[in-house]
């Protein structure tokens, strides 16, 4: 396990972004116009036929043309017209849903310049060969100032990259050989020194081209429980398709006989439309929202998995705590004075730029230089302290164990150790002066985090290399359920395992080689941009921003995604009672007047009912596009609180708003004439 | 005690009854299926049948008993009513029709019990004890088999097994439905009704003229006839005639035991899920909607809309005045809220409503509570479907008692939805269509149409109650009701062992507080709104064009 590196612009960025829940992506209705050409073109028989729902009503519209040809009156026209609207809308939900990914397949697209790779021969002289021409196993040199021509891994050198056009960090990153920071990425440019990279990815796969793909939604496939729910609307489509086939014959027995034209447009209604058109946006956008975040998942199957997690494993460093242990107190022993131990840890510190050291001069404040002539003393590790000699005055800081202790100063680090901390000893010509205590600092409002999480049924582990009492001190105040301490790379495929046997799901994020097994056997697992080759092939997403608290905003999208799916279907479904009453008076009012009683809004004739019932049910695609992109929103809650307030909203909402809407869509179609 | 109160009391007492034996009897039901031993009989009757208890059968074999085992009584029925003259006790009524035993022999190994025929003209003791009764007993019984399976699929993990076929069969007949119809048999036979093995009695009617009363073994048919939810009456009044339902008390014993074993069934689920509260939901879901009915029928009979019942007061024309309207229509809401179809009462002479609510009971899909065994799993299968939709909306994929509801277990749960509206909308559709049909109404125009619907209705539930106005004799009716009860019973079955074997594939996910509480009120009312959108969706038109147009008339 290794720790990230974040620089502080970077942190910055995620603090801000942290606070906002999946949603974003704002909709502008100028999509609507642009992505009109693509939906027109979507309007094929063969593109329809993918999804069930809307082929029927493609054949419905189809069979309604021809009828109107036929017998052209107004209503016929009007009706037919609404419903080549309502499959219209329904591509133009699917047309904005990629074009919102095509638009940022176009940014990435511009950083896959042609590029020209200096490849190596084997016998080590160089040639020049376009970039698309690589191969996997090629090895190639890239100099400063130079555009990685494809994915691979460094074997030699180290170098400064720029990963802006992938993860939109303008900070550089170091890139060397050997080690788990050796990947380096397609299209980032290399802004100082020399390495060369062996390419691991063949042109046209490499990340960018992966990702490139997956945003345009061209080679996406549809999910397990998209599947699932197209059975389920194509049983729904089936139930309707009979309900409205049985009806003829009886309405010929009771010597009304209906005119085909009105039964499609029952047909039409009653199926679940909305839903079926907006099936694919909703999916198309799911993945947009990962990417937005900077995630880049390499199927649709692992962002519904991500809703499932029950079980998240996360690396204490980076995650929980900051990077690094920071001096937090400090403890005189022996009578000796507050002043005089922080002058001195403040002195022994100056030398020591190591993030810890830092944080001493932190704590102690003052100067940071020395006034007086003296010499510094690196730390070594047979001497394992380090410190400065100013005169006869040798201040030594170390390991507890460097140092000749007292008795108060043992019983103060054993103390500090049993909490979980670092001692630290400071000592003045081999006399203890006091202890300073180093200790994780968990980042604030992870408590409140964890807290959500478990609301949602979701476990949370923290994996760590400390001892097991440093690692339940920070677990207990972290609020972390459980840890893993002295973790290595089997513990925690073995708790993976065990996690899975009981039948959860698991979730974690990694970046070394070692990361790469568990990453497999995760059922979501997010490797680290920043981690090596062999960690993002195995894990089946990649945070560009090497963020592993993203871990949790991914759970959030992935359940977002499902909501949105149930809800819509609710909606849909929902929406039919009310149908029913504005055209079944229509369709029979004139044979059996008691069933005017049913037109309960009040319609105008039975013409201008049953139009405004196939209106409202084209433009309540085109109202809940913006929806279906944006994802419902979502607050973390338990189960039964959320579904409390989705059946609420979209059961209770769909049953009320096309009364609504009819009646007032009526209003306006009356005033047509012939209606 | 006006005759309101006097229901209310009625209906008060069941429930308290039901109640009282709702832990002991579900629970009993719950060990008999868990089992390890065999009763000596039982194992006589493996021997006798070469089966071994101890073995385990996937999905496919198990299906395949239930399909074999009822091709082979199909058979078997057809040959009995066929050879009757070479029965003792046929009081020379000779061979059953083709035609009638035919539909007959589907009917009765359906536990649709459809009766086209007079039972009292048509079939001897023989044909009724040897036949119809065996068949009473053992199509709830497989019934019950199927269910269990089911709930297999949902207690058990990572496995192929489902139990054995052949020993729930026996183990539901030997442990549940004999000990139960015999205790009953006596009651019955104690509180009035007939049982005999003659032929009728020659009376002298006051006028002179000579006339003869049927008579038969009652009692011991009645009470398997309803435990079972069977319906199919051993004289043609059903539970009207006076020997099969003499008085208010029979009435309300032959109703508790038509409830009995699908409420306690619920009981049977939580105890085997390992959670009560699971079952309760399912009651409370089935509860309420019988509940609903029942109010909704009773109003509809008390509140009538003809000018002829207007001016007697209430809709009495097709009910017995020993039962009243109370009695009647909680028989009828017992009758059709499960697959059993004994009447009590004639549906066809019901108020629009009344009627119509005779219908939606059954559109429901017998569920609420539903036959024995088919009740539970055409519940579950519905359960299935709001869970899916509801599993969504909490923002997991659904997941239903820890098994996860995928691709194959919404394809059969929608199979298993499927069957009931195609065979129902296809079969009356045709119907109405063919030129025929019309003189084989008694009525013309909606109630026409209700005639039909209800018929199909009945069939493809497998309830066999009759709208009686319609004459079923012919062979298309014959031939197509049939049919529609075949495949009504055996296409769910199949989807639902089909899912049972998949959900006993699946590990078991633990619960979570993400995951979808599958009991409580929430979820109950979920359940109960997904039973009635479902019916309500799929049957508005048809329902529109017959009974509501009566209604609103």
């Amino acid at each position: 396990m290794t720790t990230t590196e974040r620089p502080a612009a970077e942190q910055r960025r995620h603090h801000v972004e942290r606070t906002g829940r999946p949603g974003a992506g704002v909709f502008n209705p100028r999509q609507l116009l642009v992505s009109f050409p693509d939906a027109l073109r979507k309007l094929g028989p063969r593109h329809q036929l993918r999804n069930p729902v809307m082929f029927v009503v493609w054949a419905g519209s189809v069979l309604s043309t021809v009828l109107a040809i036929g017998d052209p009156d107004v209503f016929t026209i009007l009706v037919t017209g609404w419903l080549w609207c309502t499959v219209l809308f329904a591509n133009l939900a699917e047309a904005v849903a990629e074009g919102r990914g095509k638009a940022q397949a176009e940014t990435l697209r511009r950083t896959r310049k042609e590029t020209t790779a200096r490849r190596l021969r084997a016998d080590g002289t160089e040639e020049h060969v376009p970039g698309a021409e690589l191969r996997a196993g090629d090895r190639v040199v890239v100099e400063a100032g130079q555009v990685i021509p494809g994915d691979g891994e460094v074997v030699e050198g180290i170098a400064t990259v720029d990963e802006s056009a992938i993860t939109g960090e303008s900070a550089p990153v170091i890139r060397e050989s050997g080690g788990d920071f050796s990947s380096v990425t397609g299209g980032t440019t290399v802004l100082s020194d020399r390495i060369v990279v062996r390419i691991t990815t063949k042109p046209g796969e490499s990340f960018v081209d992966r990702m490139i793909a997956l945003v345009e939604g061209a080679r996406r496939q549809k999910t397990p429980n998209e599947i699932a729910l197209t059975i389920l609307l194509a049983t729904l489509t089936i139930i309707f398709l009979l309900a409205v086939v049985a009806l003829q014959p009886v309405a010929r027995y009771a010597g009304s006989v209906q005119p085909v034209i009105v039964l499609t447009a029952l047909l039409v209604c009653l199926i679940p439309t909305t839903i079926g058109a907006l099936l694919s946006a909703i999916g198309i956008a799911g993945m947009d929202r990962l990417v937005r975040r900077n995630v880049l998942a390499t199927s649709g199957r692992a962002v519904e998995a991500a809703g499932d997690v029950s079980t998240l494993l996360l690396d204490k460093t980076g995650t929980i705590t900051f990077g690094n242990r920071r001096a937090t107190e400090l403890i005189p022993v022996d009578g000796t004075a507050m002043a005089t131990l922080r002058e001195a840890a403040r002195l022994a510190s100056i030398a020591d730029t190591t993030p810890e050291g830092r944080s001493v001069l932190d704590l102690c404040g003052g100067p940071v230089e020395v006034a007086e002539p003296h010499e510094f003393v690196p730390f070594t590790a047979r001497s394992r302290m380090s410190g400065v000699d100013i005169g006869d005055r040798h201040l030594r800081k170390g390991a507890a164990s460097a140092f000749a202790a007292t008795e108060e100063s043992r019983r103060v680090v054993d103390e500090i150790a049993a909490g979980g901390g670092t001692p630290l000893v400071v000592a003045e010509n081999e006399r203890v002066l006091g202890v300073i205590r180093l200790s994780d600092v968990v980042k604030p409002a992870m408590k409140e985090r964890f807290a959500e999480l478990r609301a949602m049924g979701i476990r949370t582990v923290m994996i760590t290399g400390d001892n097991p009492l440093t690692a339940k001190a920070i677990a207990e105040e972290s609020g972390v359920d459980d840890y893993l301490a002295e973790a290595r790379p089997e513990d925690k495929m073995a708790l993976i395992r065990r996690e899975q046997e009981g039948g959860r799901l698991v979730a974690m994020t990694g970046d070394g080689t070692n990361d790469a097994p568990a990453l497999a056997q995760s059922d979501v697992g997010v490797a680290m941009n920043s981690g090596t080759m062999a960690a993002k092939e195995a894990g089946n997403m990649v945070d560009l921003d090497s963020d592993p608290t993203k871990l949790i905003e991914i759970v959030e999208i992935g359940k977002q995604l499902l909501i949105t799916r149930g809800a819509l279907t609710t909606f849909s479904v929902a929406n039919d009672l009310a149908k029913y009453f504005a055209i079944l008076p229509a369709m029979f009012a004139g044979i059996f007047p008691q069933l005017d009683k049913l037109n309960v809004m009040g319609l105008h004739s039975p013409a201008s009912a049953i139009t405004s019932a196939v209106v409202f049910n084209a433009l309540v695609i085109v109202g809940l596009i913006p929806l279906a992109l944006r994802g419902v929103r979502y607050r973390p809650a338990t189960a039964t609180a959320l579904l409390r307030r989705n059946l609420l909203v979209y059961g209770v909402g769909g049953v009320v708003t096309p009364f609504a809407g009819i009646w007032l869509i009526d209003l306006v179609v009356r005033l047509i004439p012939g209606m | 005690m006006s005759s309101t109160v006097a229901g209310l009391v009625q209906v008060g007492v069941l429930l308290v009854v039901l109640a009282a034996v709702y832990k002991p009897l579900g629970d009993y039901m719950a060990r008999v299926f868990t089992d390890r031993g065999h009763l000596a009989v039982e194992r006589v009757i493996y021997r006798l049948g070469r089966v071994d208890a101890e073995s385990q059968q996937r999905w496919p074999v198990y299906a395949a008993g239930v399909l074999g085992f009822s091709f082979v009584s199909v058979v078997l029925l057809y040959l009995v009513q066929r050879l009757q003259p070479f029965l003792p006790f046929d009081f020379g009524r000779g061979a059953v029709g083709s035609g009638i035993a035919f539909n007959t022999a589907i009917s009765f190994v359906t536990n649709t019990n459809w009766q086209s025929y007079v039972p009292e003209v048509v079939m001897g003791h023989s044909v009724q004890m040897l036949g119809l009764t065996v068949q009473n007993f053992v199509s709830a019984g497989a019934g019950l088999a199927v269910a269990i399976a089911l709930v297999r699929g949902f207690t058990r993990s990572r496995t192929d097994w489902l139990g054995n076929f052949w020993v729930d069969l026996t183990r539901g007949i030997v442990r549940i439905l004999l000990p139960m119809s015999f205790v009953f048999a006596i009651v019955l036979i104690a509180l009035g009704v007939v049982q005999s093995l003659r032929s009728g009695v020659d009376v002298t009617n006051p006028d002179g003229s000579a006339s003869t009363i049927a008579l038969a073994p009652a009692a011991s048919q009645e009470a398997i006839k309803e435990l079972g939810t069977n319906g199919g009456g051993i004289f043609s009044a059903n539970s009207a005639h006076p020997f099969e339902n003499p008085n208010g008390w029979t009435n309300l014993v032959e109703i508790f035991l038509i409830m009995v074993i699908p409420v306690c069934l619920t009981r049977t689920f939580g105890t085997l899920v390992g959670n009560r509260r699971q079952g309760y939901a399912l009651l409370s879901a089935m509860g309420v909607l019988w509940t609903g009915m029942l109010a909704v029928i009773w109003w509809a009979e008390a509140h009538p809309n003809g000018p002829a019942a207007l001016l007697a007061g209430s809709a009495m024309e097709g009910k017995e005045t020993r039962f009243g309207i109370p009695g009647s229509a909680l028989f009828a809401d017992a009758t059709t809220g499960t697959s059993t179809g004994a009447v009590n009462s004639m549906h066809d002479s019901y108020t629009g409503l009344g009627g119509g609510g005779t219908m939606l009971n059954m559109l429901f899909g017998e569920m609420t509570p539903g036959g024995v065994g088919t009740g539970l799993y055409s519940i579950l299968v519905t359960a299935i479907i709001a869970v899916f939709l509801a599993g969504l909306m909490v923002g997991r994929t659904p997941e239903y008692l820890g098994k996860k509801l995928g691709r194959r277990e919404v394809t059969a749960a929608a199979v298993a939805i499927l069957s009931m509206p195609t065979l129902v909308l296809l079969g009356a559709g045709i119907a109405i269509m063919l030129p025929g049909t019309p003189g084989y109404l008694a009525n013309s125009g909606s109630h026409g149409w209700s005639e039909v619907l209800y018929a199909y209705t009945s069939a493809s539930n497998n309830n066999g109650s009759a709208f009686a106005g319609i004459t079923v004799t012919s062979p298309w009716f014959q031939s197509s009701l049939g049919i529609c009860m075949l495949l009504g019973r055996l296409i769910p079955i199949l989807a639902v062992l089909c899912l049972a074997g998949s959900l006993a594939a699946q590990k078991k996910v633990p619960a979570t507080a993400g995951t979808l509480p599958t009991h409580g009120p929430l979820f109950s009312s979920l359940l109960t709104g997904t039973v009635v959108l479902v019916a309500a969706l799929t049957f508005i038109p048809a329902l529109a064009l017959g009974p509501i147009a009566e209604a609103l008339a």
